[in-house]
């Protein structure tokens, strides 16, 4: 078994609340060590609120053992996973499926201001003519905005 | 049960932020309107992931587990403050809490971060990008309400309470950032704890306790 084979397993487990997107593109898999049959991969929870995270991990443990692997799931608690690692090819996904992908992470914390500004585009029409609606949405990672061009509310990732 | 000086601070943080988030989530279905429905179902969520979080550290050190930390001690063991424990069913003091809950913990995440313990330095760096956001709605509302008398009444009456979420070294701050003053405030500390906070565990305990060692 090689990690390369690990990570394309791993690249095939969809987002259990996103599933257009896989943890691959999400960007949660830090590391994968291959020795022998032991796997060990360092997994970084998104938000800590996220109900998926379990399912995550799980969903991780069965992939590794369907290669005949043992997997050793060691979960980083730090600020090592930002929304800025996932991909650019998941960003796109997520814009088709109707996400507009999280902006950058700046150097300070986010401002009411800055979510306020005219820096988020529709994933419908691309239009930056959106507001803020709601910071929180359906899950810890999401807010809700409408967009005044095409008229219709739609979902943002929070930078994080 | 030994409990060192870390693993004693990690349950202070973490019983705050599971009663608070239990209280929180007791808005779900009935705020004032959707979007607070929304809004406190997710603060709430992600208070208490904050919680697990932190009883997973103090359960390595202790040799127990997150969920029998929540769930399995009696209600005197818990060392939450009493600020998490109010059922308050109003609004203008639900804001009030949010916000005097917020400013506390920013000031005591902010210490964590600036520590010698790299784990919990960590962990705090995370979970205070997280709680930017939460932040961010306590402080619009708290902007919004601010000249609202049933809001300042709701501020001065949990004030007390708020200043006992921190270690006294940290309560100046508090006040800077608030406004309000320690001096002649007859502070509510950590310790014992209310009757509603024995209610809030009667129900919050009721499932794990009807079947235990149950596999949910």
């Amino acid at each position: 078994m090689t990690a390369e084979a690990v990570w394309a397993a791993l690249d095939e487990i969809p987002d259990p609340e996103i599933p257009v997107i896989s943890l691959v593109d999400l960007g949660v898999v830090r590391d994968v060590a291959v020795d022998g049959d032991h796997v060990r991969i360092e997994f970084t929870p998104t938000f800590l609120g996220c109900p998926a995270l379990e399912v995550m991990r799980r969903a991780i443990e069965e992939k590794v053992e369907a290669l005949g692997g043992e997997a050793e799931v060691a979960v980083i608690q730090d600020d090592s996973w930002s929304t800025d690692r996932i991909s650019q090819a998941g960003r796109e996904k997520l814009r088709e499926a109707g996400f507009a992908p999280p902006t950058p992470r700046a150097a300070g914390p986010t401002t009411l201001v800055q979510l306020q500004s005219k820096a988020f585009r529709c994933p419908y029409c691309g239009s930056t003519e959106t507001r803020l609606e709601n910071i929180f949405g359906p899950t810890p990672c999401r807010s809700i905005r409408w967009c005044e061009s095409c008229r219709q509310p739609f979902e943002q990732f929070k930078t994080i | 049960m030994h409990v060192s000086g870390r693993a004693q601070r990690l349950l202070q943080i973490a019983d705050d932020e599971l009663i608070l988030g239990w209280r929180d989530s007791e808005w779900t279905g009935i705020a004032p309107t959707l979007e607070e429905d929304v809004a406190f179902s997710s603060i709430a969520q992600n208070e208490i992931g904050h919680a697990r979080a932190l009883y997973e550290l103090a359960a390595a050190e202790l040799g127990s587990d997150a969920d029998a930390l929540a769930f399995d001690r009696r209600p005197d063991e818990y060392r939450c403050a009493q600020l998490v424990e109010l059922h308050l069913m109003d609004w203008a003091r639900t804001i009030a809490r949010r916000y005097l809950y917020e400013e506390a913990d920013r000031i005591r995440i902010a210490a964590l971060k600036a520590g010698d313990d790299a784990e919990l330095a960590g962990l705090a760096a995370k979970i205070d990008r997280e709680e930017t956001y939460h932040r961010l709605h306590a402080e619009m509302w708290a902007a919004r309400l601010r000249d609202e008398p049933r809001f300042r009444d709701a501020l001065e009456e949990l004030w007390p309470y708020a200043l006992g979420v921190l270690e006294p070294d940290q309560r100046a701050e508090l006040a800077r950032r608030t406004g309000l003053r320690v001096e002649s405030t007859d502070i509510v500390e950590r310790g014992p704890h209310s009757p509603e906070l024995a209610e809030l565990w009667d129900e919050m305990t009721e499932v794990r306790r009807s079947v235990p060692g149950a596999t949910w």
